[in-house]
């Protein structure tokens, strides 16, 4: 795991060391190599975790007063929101903390497109990652049931019942799930059991995540392999942990206007609505971090197709290390990759624009065009780039990039500049 | 820097995106001045006392109010009567208690601690007395309708008459602002309908605004707490992030000449 021998000083360090080599990470960790290329995109790991952490504090808050019943739900919420001590403080950061913990996360994902951090030696901790995004997703979507408004009652109902698209099982799956013949209580109280289990296994899942990491190293915007430790790497403490601390608080302040002065602007209105199992909303929209896929599944004529397709939109993701033929990880260097990469996002961000509207008219052809982009991005664009693409040759090491002459020297600057 | 812009750029981009479908609506709102929006916004006390009154004397014959108790009205941030004023208010209302030593369950005047007396027993009982509609609880209205404030402000003057060539059936009212114009509530409000206790002229609009004002602070009891605490909050962030950028330029300026 270390690069070097952590020999504690003290002689009770030394004894306790030995026997756990508490002493040992913490060296490894303030000590660990890191480039002292990367930019700010890679300050959102350090953001990432904030979030978690914050989302757990919260959350355990929350669960002390929150009362996971159909008939008290709603009420415990109003309860939490007028008469628990700052409980309105603590249920707007856990709400607005979720879409910030996506905001986040998508931007660290698509870092990884851009640089192709995900390529060999990486593809586990890029794995590892899918999997938190995924269950992020259910923690998230379960989460949001839970103040059993209208929005959490029907948006449950929805995506649910996407498991009835399975032929044969599905609508025994389905009843299997609810604990009964439609969304009710024993839906409820699972789904706050299962919202209170997942962000502790997110949790593991990141130590692995940066375990998988601390043997590779990071990658960074050149994408070149750096020697470890040399003149290219600085130490994690106190260099990187300033920069992500400098970034953290940016986010942070960003993070405070949504929680104090627009507080439900992400949400919905009618989950201000007691969930009404009578009355279904004009429109189910599900949470803007959902969206692009959304938009994947209701593009889809048929049911089932339209899970599949939404599921693979995300599955997709773990074989991508081996969809991007290319030897090159940075787009830097990828001057058509790079151009495909911007397309992609605009790709995903339209389909998060259309998830929000009615799946009809000139939306739905929009979406279908955008559905097949994705696809086609990932299956058919990204393996044959690899060989047809010409790329700018690689420098040397990241503090020498610059070998006479060399054309993109100020891009290559541009991203190395530490502010 | 550069790339801080770029980031904040894209954060812009993507809430503003999110935000704009949101908010798509028909009709355009009627606007007025919210003394509660804006980062020192704060309750006009007075909107919020003569709010209460067209709440007590208007609005709750129908609309229930369940999450609010008798005390939120004493409180800071709230119309700020005094305790006396206060108790008196509950005095006026009488709740069911019980049961009592003797098994028997009986009847007092309300206290402090009570939750605002509903109109009707239960959802049915609205129902039946109001042809079919059930008049929505109005403890957090003004956040569970897309629009929020405008939209309850614009409703409340939006009664016409219904254009040529649409007719109306019998208790359902015709409203500009309402999904799909028909409304069974008749035209709650008109000019004079109620005297205010501090000799405010009660005209329709005034009256729209005082009520709006008051379930804006019904649905976010500690709104003004909220915008204090934020300001606060982000100030001392601002701060602490020009500390710790300036921190992060010292430390790197030891490797810095190097790169």
């Amino acid at each position: 795991m270390s690069d070097h021998e952590y020999v504690p000083k003290s002689k009770f360090g030394k004894w306790f060391n030995d026997r756990l080599p508490l002493l040992s990470l913490a060296s490894h960790l303030t000590d660990y190599p890191t480039p002292k290329n990367l930019n700010y995109w890679w300050t959102f790991g350090g953001i990432l975790t904030f979030c978690l952490i914050t989302q757990i504090v919260t959350g355990l808050t929350l669960a002390m007063h929150y009362i996971a019943h159909a008939d008290l739900a709603f009420e415990s919420v109003e309860h939490i929101m007028r008469d628990v001590n700052y409980g309105w403080l603590i249920r707007y950061i856990h709400a607005n903390g979720a879409s910030m913990f996506f905001l986040a996360v998508y931007i660290h994902i698509f870092r990884s497109l851009f640089y192709g951090s995900y390529k060999s030696p990486r593809e586990i901790i890029w794995i590892i990652g899918i999997i938190i995004y995924l269950l992020m997703m259910a923690s998230a979507f379960m989460g949001y049931v839970l103040p059993w408004g209208q929005m959490s009652f029907w948006g449950a109902t929805v995506i649910t019942n996407l498991f009835s698209a399975i032929p044969f099982v599905g609508e025994g799956i389905v009843n299997w799930l609810w604990g009964g013949y439609s969304v009710d209580n024993p839906t409820l109280t699972r789904f706050f059991t299962l919202h209170y289990l997942l962000p502790f296994l997110i949790l593991g899942l990141v130590v692995l995540h940066i375990w998988a990491l601390h043997i590779p190293g990071n990658n960074n915007p050149v994408g070149i392999d750096v020697k470890k430790p040399s003149k290219d790497t600085v130490p994690f403490h106190p260099y990187i942990v300033i920069k992500d601390g400098f970034a953290l608080l940016m986010f942070m302040i960003v993070f405070a206007f949504f929680v104090f002065y627009s507080p439900n602007i992400l949400g919905h209105a009618d989950n201000y609505i007691e969930a009404n199992p009578m009355v279904t909303p004009a429109h189910i929209v599900p949470e803007w971090y959902l969206l692009p896929f959304y938009a994947i599944l209701r593009s889809v004529p048929d049911k089932l197709m339209g899970v599949i397709a939404m599921l693979s939109a995300i599955l997709i993701l773990a074989a991508l290390p081996w969809l991007d033929t290319s030897k090159i990880r940075s787009a830097v260097f990828r001057p058509l990759y790079k151009k495909f990469y911007w397309i992609l996002l605009v790709d995903v961000l339209t389909l998060g624009y259309v998830g929000a509207m009615p799946a009809e008219g000139l939306y739905l052809v929009i979406a279908r065009v955008a559905t097949a982009y994705y696809f086609i991005h990932f299956l058919v664009i990204l393996p044959i780039l690899g060989f047809k693409e010409k790329t700018i040759p690689l420098p040397l090491s990241i503090t020498e990039p610059v070998l006479g002459g060399f054309p993109l020297a100020s891009a290559v600057k541009k991203d190395e500049s530490l502010n | 820097m550069k790339n801080i812009i770029k980031i904040i750029y894209l954060t812009i981009f993507l809430f503003v995106g999110t935000y704009q479908t949101n908010a798509a609506e028909k009709e355009e709102f009627l606007k007025t001045d919210w003394s509660f929006k804006g980062l020192f916004g704060k309750f006009d006390r007075g909107s919020l006392q003569r709010g209460y009154q067209v709440y007590t004397e208007v609005c709750s014959s129908c609309h229930s109010m369940k999450y609010v108790s008798y005390r939120n009205l004493a409180e800071p941030g709230g119309p700020e009567f005094t305790e006396e004023q206060v108790k008196a208010i509950a005095a006026n209302f009488e709740v069911i208690d019980g049961p009592n030593n003797d098994g028997e369950m009986f009847t007092r005047s309300a206290k402090l601690s009570d939750k605002f007396v509903k109109p009707y027993e239960n959802v049915k009982a609205a129902q039946v007395s109001n042809g079919g509609a059930y008049p929505p609880d109005m403890s957090v209205l003004a956040k569970a309708r897309s629009g929020g404030v405008d939209y309850i402000y614009s409703l409340l003057l939006g009664y016409e008459d219904p254009p040529s060539g649409i007719t109306l059936e019998d208790g359902v009212y015709y409203n500009k602002y309402i999904y799909g114009n028909n409304i069974k509530m008749a035209q709650p409000l008109s000019d004079g309908l109620i005297e205010y206790n501090d000799g405010t002229v009660a005209s329709k609009e005034q009256m729209a605004k005082d009520v709006t004002t008051f379930l804006m602070w019904t649905a976010e009891p500690h709104l003004e707490a909220r915008h204090k605490m934020g300001f606060k909050a982000i100030l001392y962030l601002i701060i602490l992030t020009i500390l710790v950028y300036f921190s992060m330029k010292k430390i790197w300026s030891r490797i810095e000449s190097e790169v």
